[in-house]
Order: C-alpha cells, then sequence, then structure tokens
C-alpha cells in the first residue's frame, strides 16, 4: 500500500476533524499539567491548515506536508507550533518526489520527524512530551512491513497511556514536577489523534 | 549611527511592551523591538511576529533576542533561522534584566558580540 496525494490531504483533514471534536479534552489535560491553552492552540494551527490545504490543487505530497508544517508553525502560538511543525516539514523533506508515498518512504520520513522534534526542542524520550509518542511511532513503522491502520491506531494510544506514568521535566508541564505523575501529557493526547487520523485514512483504503 | 537591535519576545504582547516602556525611559536610541503575543494578540509567540521584530531591530549592527518561557525560545531559534540573519542571536538570560543590560551596552555602542557578552557575563 502507499500513500496518494489525495490521501496525505484526507490525513491532514481527519487529523483536523478529530482535533476539534477533542479540543475541549485536550484543553482539560492541558489545565491539569500546563496553561490550558493546547486545545485552542492545535485545533486554531489545524483548522488552518485544513483550510489552507483545501484551496490547493496538489500534485505533490511533499507539497501538502510543507504547506501543512508552515501554517502549523505560525498558527498555533504555542510550543507544538514548531514541534509539529518541524515534524511535517520533516516528513515532507522525506517524501519528496516520491508519490505515492510507499512505506519505506514513509518510515524514513517519521523518523526523520522524530529527530527533528528532539532537536528542535531540546528532549528526549521518556520526559513526558508529544517524542513519546512520535518516537515509539517511528520504532514501531520500522518494525512493521507495511501500513495497517488498526495496529497503527492501537499502537498510537498505547504510547500516549503511557505518558501517563512519566514525570515531566521538559516543557511547561515540568514547572509541576511530580503533580505531572497519572496525567496524560496533552502534546502526546495530539499526536496520538494524529496517528489515529492516518491509520482511519489507511483503514478506508483496505 | 546605528546600534545593535534588542528584540523582546514574551507570550504577553503587555509584558514585551512594558519591558519596551521601562528600557526606552533611559534608552533613547536603541532599537527596541517587542514580539509579544500570537497573531492576534492572544497569549502565545508567533515565529511571524519575531521575524518581523528582528528584522526592524537590526539596522545593519545586528540584534540580541530575549524570551520568556515555554515556545518562546523554539519560536525565536526558528525565527532566526528562518531569516537567515547571522549577526542576530538569541540570549540565554532573564527577560526584563538581560534586555536591560543589553540596551545599555548597545547604547554605549558596543557591537553585538561584546553586547551578547556582556548580558553572558551577568548571567551566564
Amino acid at each position: 500500500m502507499a500513500l496518494t496525494v489525495q490521501d496525505v490531504v484526507a490525513w491532514i483533514d481527519k487529523s483536523n476533524e478529530t482535533i476539534q471534536t477533542n479540543k475541549d479534552y485536550l484543553t482539560t489535560l492541558d489545565q491539569a499539567i500546563g496553561d490550558g491553552d493546547h486545545g485552542i492552540n492545535v485545533a486554531r494551527g489545524f483548522q488552518e491548515a485544513a483550510a489552507k490545504i483545501a484551496d490547493g490543487n496538489y500534485t505533490s505530497s511533499a507539497d501538502v506536508l510543507k504547506d501543512t508544517a508552515m501554517t502549523l508553525m505560525s498558527k498555533i502560538g504555542g510550543a507544538s507550533g514548531p514541534l509539529f511543525g518541524t515534524a511535517f516539514l520533516k516528513l515532507s523533506t522525506a517524501v519528496k518526489g516520491n508519490d505515492p508515498v510507499d512505506y519505506a518512504t514513509f518510515t524514513t520520513g517519521l523518523k526523520e520527524a522524530v529527530n527533528g522534534i528532539k532537536q528542535r526542542g531540546k528532549a528526549i524520550e521518556g520526559e513526558k512530551t508529544l517524542v513519546d509518542v512520535w518516537s515509539p511511532m517511528a520504532d514501531f513503522f520500522s518494525r512493521q512491513a507495511d501500513f495497517d491502520g488498526e495496529k497503527i491506531a492501537e499502537e498510537a494510544k498505547n504510547a500516549m497511556e503511557q505518558t501517563k506514568t512519566m514525570t515531566a521535566t521538559k516543557g511547561r508541564a515540568a514547572y509541576f514536577k511530580e503533580r505531572s505523575d497519572g496525567h496524560i501529557d496533552p502534546g502526546s493526547a495530539s499526536s496520538c489523534y494524529i496517528f489515529k487520523a492516518l491509520a482511519d485514512v489507511i483503514g478506508g483504503k483496505s | 549611527m546605528s546600534y545593535v537591535g534588542v528584540v523582546l519576545i514574551s507570550h504577553s504582547p503587555k509584558v514585551a511592551e512594558g519591558i519596551q516602556d521601562m528600557i526606552r525611559q533611559v534608552i533613547k536610541d536603541v532599537p527596541i523591538e517587542a514580539a509579544g503575543g500570537t497573531d492576534e494578540n492572544e497569549i502565545g509567540t508567533s515565529i511571524d511576529k519575531i521575524q518581523q521584530a528582528i528584522n526592524r531591530a537590526n539596522e545593519g549592527q545586528g540584534a540580541v533576542v530575549f524570551y520568556d518561557i515555554g515556545s518562546a525560545k523554539m519560536n525565536a531559534e526558528m525565527a532566526v533561522e528562518m531569516s537567515q540573519a547571522e549577526d542576530v542571536k538569541v540570549m540565554e538570560a532573564p527577560l526584563v534584566e538581560g534586555s536591560y543590560v543589553a540596551a545599555v551596552e548597545s547604547g554605549m555602542d558596543k557591537d553585538k558580540e561584546s553586547v551578547a557578552a556582556a548580558v553572558e557575563k551577568e548571567f551566564g
């Protein structure tokens, strides 16, 4: 299976849809251990990104991902802007000239995305940030041989749930230290929705 | 005569403008530019706003950039990278005190390296 340009557009659309639906939940998560604006920020960012790509007549997945990245960077307004922006920008670079996007290319792109996020946020695994979803997902893609919607959704949910047991040492939640224990990291939750959206697009194809 | 510019990045437009006012009371000629809040002036930071502030502050002598918390640092770094300006430096110092020191140093005709060094000596 490979992702067509339309699939990639559908992925961003679906991500937006899922994030809009869960906007209040994301905000609730962020109110517990952050500044309470995560839901509003990512909802605004993805709304704008979906609107931006709806206008374009795209012939390459890389362009869809690049426009998504640039919009998220300038519209989110919180730390997840540069982080999600970097992730989609790295994906864009990796899939450039590879339409439709095959599994190996996408997997390479995810690895690049994780490296980009870690470098930008100066974070590593286990610090209760969105790295804790993107990194295990990149590893998961490396272990598998092809896109599998159900497994992707399950893996992303597990990774998100794992952040509950972590103590935040990076990002705004780090100010709360041990008080962040037992709470799901908001950035991991929105990242989980992005992978869930991808899973839905893949599920719809098979 | 131009000076090293100072850029103030805060999640709050009020904070950035407030510091600008504080510095302006003492330092009149140094470019002090505020990039507070999102594009809609809500709480957050904006790469576009930061880039514009850097461009205004950099009158040819470069600029030093100060930030508050969270996304401000990442957005500051991205804005600097995207503008491809080599003579702009993101500083690791308290926003209020650091920018004040930088403005005073810049007002004494110091170059960017000397301004940055003075801030680093004080807060590094």
